[in-house]
């Protein structure tokens, strides 16, 4: 070692001994004044659970690596962010999650919304969209246009988006088991406009792997399933290019009560295995992974949730690059979109989520999201009325223009607290997907019954805190009071008829010919396990029902039954 | 220090005066059947009542998703439960809930109380105790109290009359 190395290191050991020392002199009048009294927290825990200091120094970070940890925006590992610009190019999408009733009434919804300044729209199908039946199955009874839009076949879809021009505009749907369904639907609406599937751009959130952990919109089981997923990446890479084929999601992970390292760790592990299956089949990493994107909560513990997303890009970077050995970079990027946390919000005092919002939405911003919605006041109550969803996108206007967060990019970067709980949730993420390595994958993990457990004994372990008040609610176990009832949205009931009646109105007038025919040829096409994109656009080109399409699909695949453990 | 209950080991709350105390596995303890009717997948919330139940002493079955009116009457009939909790948070209630009724009463099992929570708006309520639910559960109950409802609503088995099929 030279002089001016053993000058560097010593200088260097001087000031990690005088920071030791300012740090026990701290911790000495910390405890002090406890004793006094006014302290209210001796022991604080994120709402994860994990223990929180009350003060992170730079000793916190003094194996810190700046180039291994953080780097710059734009270059690998990504921590800071994808872009160089981040929201100083483009801000993120404000892409707010709506569909109720008939495609009438969500239509209406999307032009509103996107007159109010949303820059992107999302899609909520109906509960028997979602599980692949049509509005006249007898499980659809009293689930017609409840929880979303009503689809049941093409010619709803041309309604849905009547008027909306699909070159001009990105479109997620949150859709599963029937995403190739929707997307063929949403495909041939950009046809009949006109416009090139090679030109159209959005997500289908298509993944699977979470409908089995948390979301529990299932309908094959796992390994058809995956099959089915590998299809739209290999027909979206070709025909589709600006197309995200999957939407990896941690949203409902966290929801079915998941901690923040565990929404991290699956989300992740899940986005390994669909590259493991595609590999599998032969698709080329750095055509399909440039079209993978995420999607993750926003909880309420607002420095944990920036942890978690800076450590995603991170930990993605590392698999994409070092696990798989992607080329490209933008096969190593995490794209994510976030949804503000909805069971967080809360039925008591529903004006207090206004707030809650607000705060898990900057989080968002200051995580670094690509394109954010957030929920709705009335979320406990209803679909978003007109009023609620109109305070929910100001929210993020208000973010975006006034409150300067967007200036710079990542700007808690190099915060000791940060930075230390992004290298925290970074270690602990990394060790449950080892876990599930040793385990055999995902797909085995899940048949094992390993992340369920995990997130039900977390949503247990929560409640139990939140009754004994370790966990505090204000309004809910805490400054109680009466609150007025507000308005909620209401489903028209005339809507179930209508829909009825428009379905019977096309299983009259289209070519019935044509429909067995290409059902027929789906159906076989799954039998000979080739990819099923072309047959499915086929079928709802004749306008075959969702249901239809699915019906022919489970005759291949069978239907899946998840044990009835708690 | 409190002894930490097991299932199954303890005994009955009224036991009298005298009485010998059942072996665990003729222990009458409650049964509850915790179903999820309709199309709604959201299952954290039944998936914690299941367990609260359990560790506060009683028989916790649960259904699984997506079970018809049919299948859940059967289950209540045949686990022969002494209550039944519904989860749903699709708003699907008003047919749903009624259908369940309708059931019970026609396989003569509508001394079965049935109660239930998730996403039901609160002006739902009343037509709902109309047609026979005894208490609807709202967000943000705390588990505590719907066991302290059960206990003070649910008789104990040995207490109840035999239900003739």
């Amino acid at each position: 070692m030279n002089r001016s190395q053993s000058q560097l290191k010593r200088k260097l050991s001087e000031d990690t001994a005088s920071l030791r020392c300012g740090l026990r002199r701290w911790e000495r009048a910390f405890k002090e004044e406890f004793k006094l009294g006014g302290g209210e927290t001796s022991k604080a825990t994120s709402i994860s659970g994990r223990p929180i200091k009350a003060l992170y120094t730079p000793l916190d970070l003094k194996d810190f690596d700046f180039w291994r940890e953080l780097g710059f925006p734009g270059e690998y590992p990504f921590t800071r962010g994808i872009h160089p610009t981040m929201y100083r190019g483009r801000l993120w999408t404000m892409r707010q999650f709506s569909g109720f009733g008939s495609a009438e009434d969500t239509n209406r919804r999307f032009k509103y919304l996107l007159s109010l300044g949303q820059t992107g729209l999302s899609v909520a199908f109906h509960l028997p969209t979602l599980m692949g039946i049509d509005s006249d199955h007898p499980l659809a009874q009293g689930e017609i246009g409840k929880c979303g839009v009503a689809i049941d076949s093409l010619a709803d879809m041309e309604i849905l988006f009547d008027g909306i021009p699909l070159d001009k505009i990105t479109t997620s749907m949150t859709i599963n088991p029937p995403a190739a369904v929707l997307w063929a639907m949403y495909i041939a609406v950009a046809e009949k406009q006109g416009v090139s599937p090679q030109i159209i751009s959005g997500t289908i959130q298509n993944d699977i792997l979470k409908e089995y952990i948390a979301q529990k919109t299932y309908v094959f089981p796992p390994r058809p399933s995956m099959k089915l997923v590998v299809d739209t990446f290999e027909y979206g890479a070709k025909e589709v290019p600006r197309w995200n084929t999957i939407s990896i999601s941690g949203y409902h992970i966290r929801e079915a009560g998941a901690t923040a390292v565990q929404e991290l760790a699956f989300t992740l592990r899940d986005g390994i295995e669909y590259v493991e299956w595609a590999l599998e089949r032969g698709l080329k990493i750095d055509e399909f992974a440039p079209r993978l994107s995420f999607f993750f909560n926003a909880h309420n513990d607002f420095f944990e949730e920036i942890a978690k997303f800076r450590a995603a890009r991170k930990i993605w970077a590392e698999v994409m690059r070092e696990r798989f050995g992607a080329k490209k970079e933008r096969s190593w990027w995490l794209r994510f979109h976030t949804q503000t946390s909805g069971v967080s919000l809360m039925a008591q005092q529903p004006y207090n989520n206004i707030i809650r919002v607000a705060i898990q939405a900057l989080a968002a911003v200051l995580g670094g999201t690509q394109s954010l919605h957030t929920n709705s006041l009335d979320e406990t109550y209803a679909l978003p009325s007109e009023q609620a969803v109109t305070i929910a996108l100001r929210t993020q206007q208000i973010i975006a223009y006034e409150s300067g967060v967007a200036n710079t990019i990542d700007p808690l970067g190099g915060s000791y607290y940060v930075e230390k709980l992004t290298q925290e949730m970074e270690e602990e993420a990394k060790a449950y997907i080892r876990k599930i390595d040793n385990l055999g994958g995902m797909v085995k993990a899940i048949e094992l019954g390993f992340p369920q457990k995990e997130i039900a004994d977390s949503a247990y372990f929560y409640q139990q805190a939140v009754e004994k008040k370790e966990k505090i609610i204000v309004g809910v176990n805490a400054f109680e009071m009466e609150h007025e009832p507000i308005p909620i949205l209401e489903v028209d009931p005339a809507v179930a008829e209508h829909q009825l009646g428009r379905l019977r109105e096309v299983k009259k007038t289209r070519n019935k010919l044509l429909v067995k025919q290409s059902l027929a040829d789906l159906k076989k096409a799954a039998q000979d396990e080739i990819n099923l994109m072309p047959f499915i656009l086929n079928c709802v080109r004749a306008y075959a029902t969702v249901g239809e399409v699915m019906d022919a699909l489970k005759e291949v695949y069978g239907v899946y039954e998840e044990p009835t453990t708690y | 220090m409190k002894e930490k209950k097991r299932p199954g080991r303890q005994a009955p709350a009224n036991l009298e005066p005298g009485r010998r105390a059942w072996p665990p596995h003729h222990q009458p303890r409650l049964r509850v059947l915790i179903a999820k009717p309709g199309l709604d997948g959201h299952d954290r919330g039944a998936k914690v009542i299941c367990r609260a139940l359990r560790d506060a002493g009683m028989e916790v079955i649960y259904t699984g998703l997506r079970r018809t009116p049919e299948e859940i009457v059967n289950a209540a009939i045949q686990e022969d439960v002494d209550l039944i909790g519904l989860s749903i948070l699709s708003g699907a209630h008003n047919v749903l809930f009624p259908r369940i009724m309708n059931l019970l009463r026609k396989r003569g099992a509508s001394d079965i109380p049935v109660i239930a929570g998730g996403i039901i708006p609160e002006k739902d309520i009343p037509r709902l105790k109309k047609i026979g639910l005894a208490e609807i559960f709202l967000p943000g109950t705390p588990t505590q109290e719907i066991i302290q409802w059960v206990r003070e609503h649910i008789p104990e088995r040995s207490k109840k009359k035999v239900i003739s099929s």
